[in-house]
């Protein structure tokens, strides 16, 4: 019985004189591998040239601060929920007298720690914050030589105040827009009044 | 006398250095070549473009530890690649490089280290104790897989120098019964080179030459797929790098031996009109400089297609082997020994 229609008759007949000569064969493999020489590379030098990355490219994560240099992470939670592969980990703080040009609101997380090796680089995280505080950029996470440097805390996550990571590109007013959807999970109304975090 | 003594030996020293030389750069042409038949760009850390890449290829073989087994018998084991080497190199000797020239004062200088009036038969002496080089390294070793190695190196040796020598004998008939292989080149100065004369007999002592090489498809001694390194696979360090790269000195002087027998060694077409177009008289420098670049023009020719074939052809089975090489390759070279023989004779050129 056939299942599929790409069985083929294996033929086993004598070669011929031109066959048993193999030289027609040899040029013509020739010919081929010749043919090859002229065309394009495919070898891209990683470390001397790097491969266009797509502006919405989900690499290593980083924890955004605002615009007055405060975290805006508030260790709601949601990122930590919405992680099909179980990474994030978080535990939160209140912020004392004195911290508020550190945390944006009294609630903050005094650790964060998303784990490289189970991450699967899928956004959800991203999609799940309220706080437009974390995002997936296009830096390519380090090679490590143990597990637990895979392990990044807050002191790599989050991003310095000297040095901001652009996120621009993700952060668009459709984003924006799009965080406002009421289908989303930290949008939707729950016994009568929405949900606060 | 002293003279003399010391340009053979600076002769010898340069042939030397440019068959080690070629040899090595091949091993990086071979990988480059490789690559770009596979749409890959090949060696290029090691220096600019990767020229030195033979280098740190040696370096790297200079400092892996260095075993040799405690079965083996030691003595054999270190001759086996040290014999394939010699041999290799000594091949060289009787090749020649370019046109003599004569300095002013009348010494005349040649671009050979000896003319030997049977280098012909030189040639194949050395290349056939060659074989004795992977037979003595494979048993040596005391490991199967090196042993059949071996063995299969040795057949493969004897089976197709007989094809070998004879579409030789063929070639030598129509060169005019000289065994010397500057006058082979020599009888080449008119313009038609002997592979007009002789296709067949070119085409059987390339396929052979591509055995007698050990070269792809013909690399049955060394097959890694059945006996994990062939002759070598208890070698380690520089004994292996002297198997390795003795191959490689194995393939130049074999494009170099084809060249020279086939295809006119330093001769050009239209070579006499250039040297008088240049202004230079017979005996000038330029003329065996000149002479010297075409004949490696034509070598690395040679090279380029042995590699070609190499990284296009899959291995032969071994009873393939022997088919080609006993049904195939002998009755032919047989035929054209016939046929040169009745076409010298007919033409008046074969006394009895």
């Amino acid at each position: 019985m056939k299942l599929t229609n790409r069985s083929k008759v294996v033929s086993n007949k004598e070669q011929s004189a031109m066959e048993k000569m193999y030289l027609p064969g040899i040029l013509k493999g020739m010919m081929i591998t010749g043919s090859h020489l002229f065309k394009r590379r495919a070898t891209v030098k990683y470390p001397d040239e790097l491969r266009p990355i797509a502006a919405v490219y989900r690499g290593q994560h980083v924890l955004k601060r605002d615009e007055n240099g405060a975290e805006r992470c508030t260790a709601c939670g949601l990122c930590a929920v919405a992680c099909p592969a179980e990474a994030i980990t978080m535990e939160s703080a209140e912020r004392k007298k004195g911290e508020e040009g550190l945390y944006r609101e009294e609630k903050y997380a005094s650790t964060y720690e998303i784990n490289m090796l189970r991450c699967i680089f899928c956004g959800l995280c991203e999609e799940a914050c309220p706080k437009e505080a974390i995002f997936l950029t296009d830096r390519i996470v380090d090679v490590e030589f143990e597990r637990e440097d895979f392990v990044y805390g807050k002191d790599k996550l989050v991003e310095k105040v000297d040095k901001r990571v652009d996120v621009t590109k993700r952060q668009t007013i459709e984003v924006a827009e799009f965080k406002k959807l009421p289908g989303l999970k930290h949008n939707q109304v729950f016994e009568g009044k929405k949900l606060k975090h | 006398m002293l003279s003399v003594i010391l340009v053979k030996l600076l002769t010898c020293v340069i042939v030397f250095a440019i068959s080690l030389g070629v040899a090595a750069y091949a091993t990086l042409w071979e990988r480059k070549f490789s690559a770009l038949l596979q749409d890959r760009v090949g060696p290029d850390r090691a220096g600019p473009k990767g020229l030195l890449q033979p280098l740190a290829d040696g370096g790297k073989m200079f400092f892996k530890e260095e075993i040799i087994p405690n079965v083996s018998n030691k003595f054999l084991f270190i001759l086996g690649p040290s014999l394939f080497m010699v041999t290799a190199l000594m091949t060289g000797s009787v090749i020649p490089w370019g046109k003599d020239f004569s300095t002013a004062s009348g010494n005349v200088y040649s671009f050979q280290i000896t003319d030997i009036n049977i280098g012909v038969l030189y040639l194949f002496g050395v290349v056939s104790i060659g074989v004795y080089g992977i037979m003595i390294g494979g048993w040596a070793s005391n490991n199967k897989y090196a042993l059949l190695g071996a063995i299969r190196a040795s057949s493969q040796m004897i089976s197709y120098e007989i094809a070998m020598g004879i579409s030789v004998i063929a070639l030598i008939i129509t060169a005019g019964g000289t065994l010397s292989l500057r006058e082979i080149v020599a009888q080449q100065d008119a313009g038609v080179a002997n592979v007009c004369y002789q296709p067949l007999g070119f085409l059987i002592f390339f396929v052979c030459a591509l055995a007698e090489t050990n070269r792809a498809p013909f690399d049955l001694p060394e097959c890694e797929a059945e006996l994990v390194g062939g002759y070598h696979t208890e070698y380690s360090s520089m004994k292996l790098g002297l198997f390795l790269f003795a191959e490689y000195i194995n393939m130049f002087i074999s494009s170099a031996v084809m060249s020279a027998f086939y295809f006119g060694g330093y001769n050009f077409p239209f070579a006499q009109e250039l040297y008088n177009a240049m202004g230079l008289h017979e005996g000038s420098i330029w003329i065996s400089i000149i002479g010297f670049g075409a004949f490696f023009t034509k070598i690395v020719i040679f090279i380029c297609v042995f590699m070609w074939i190499r990284w296009t052809l899959p291995r032969f089975r071994y009873d393939q082997l022997m088919n080609l090489g006993w049904k195939i390759l002998l009755p032919l070279s047989l035929l054209n020994l016939a046929i040169t023989v009745g076409v010298e004779f007919l033409r008046g050129n074969l006394h009895f």
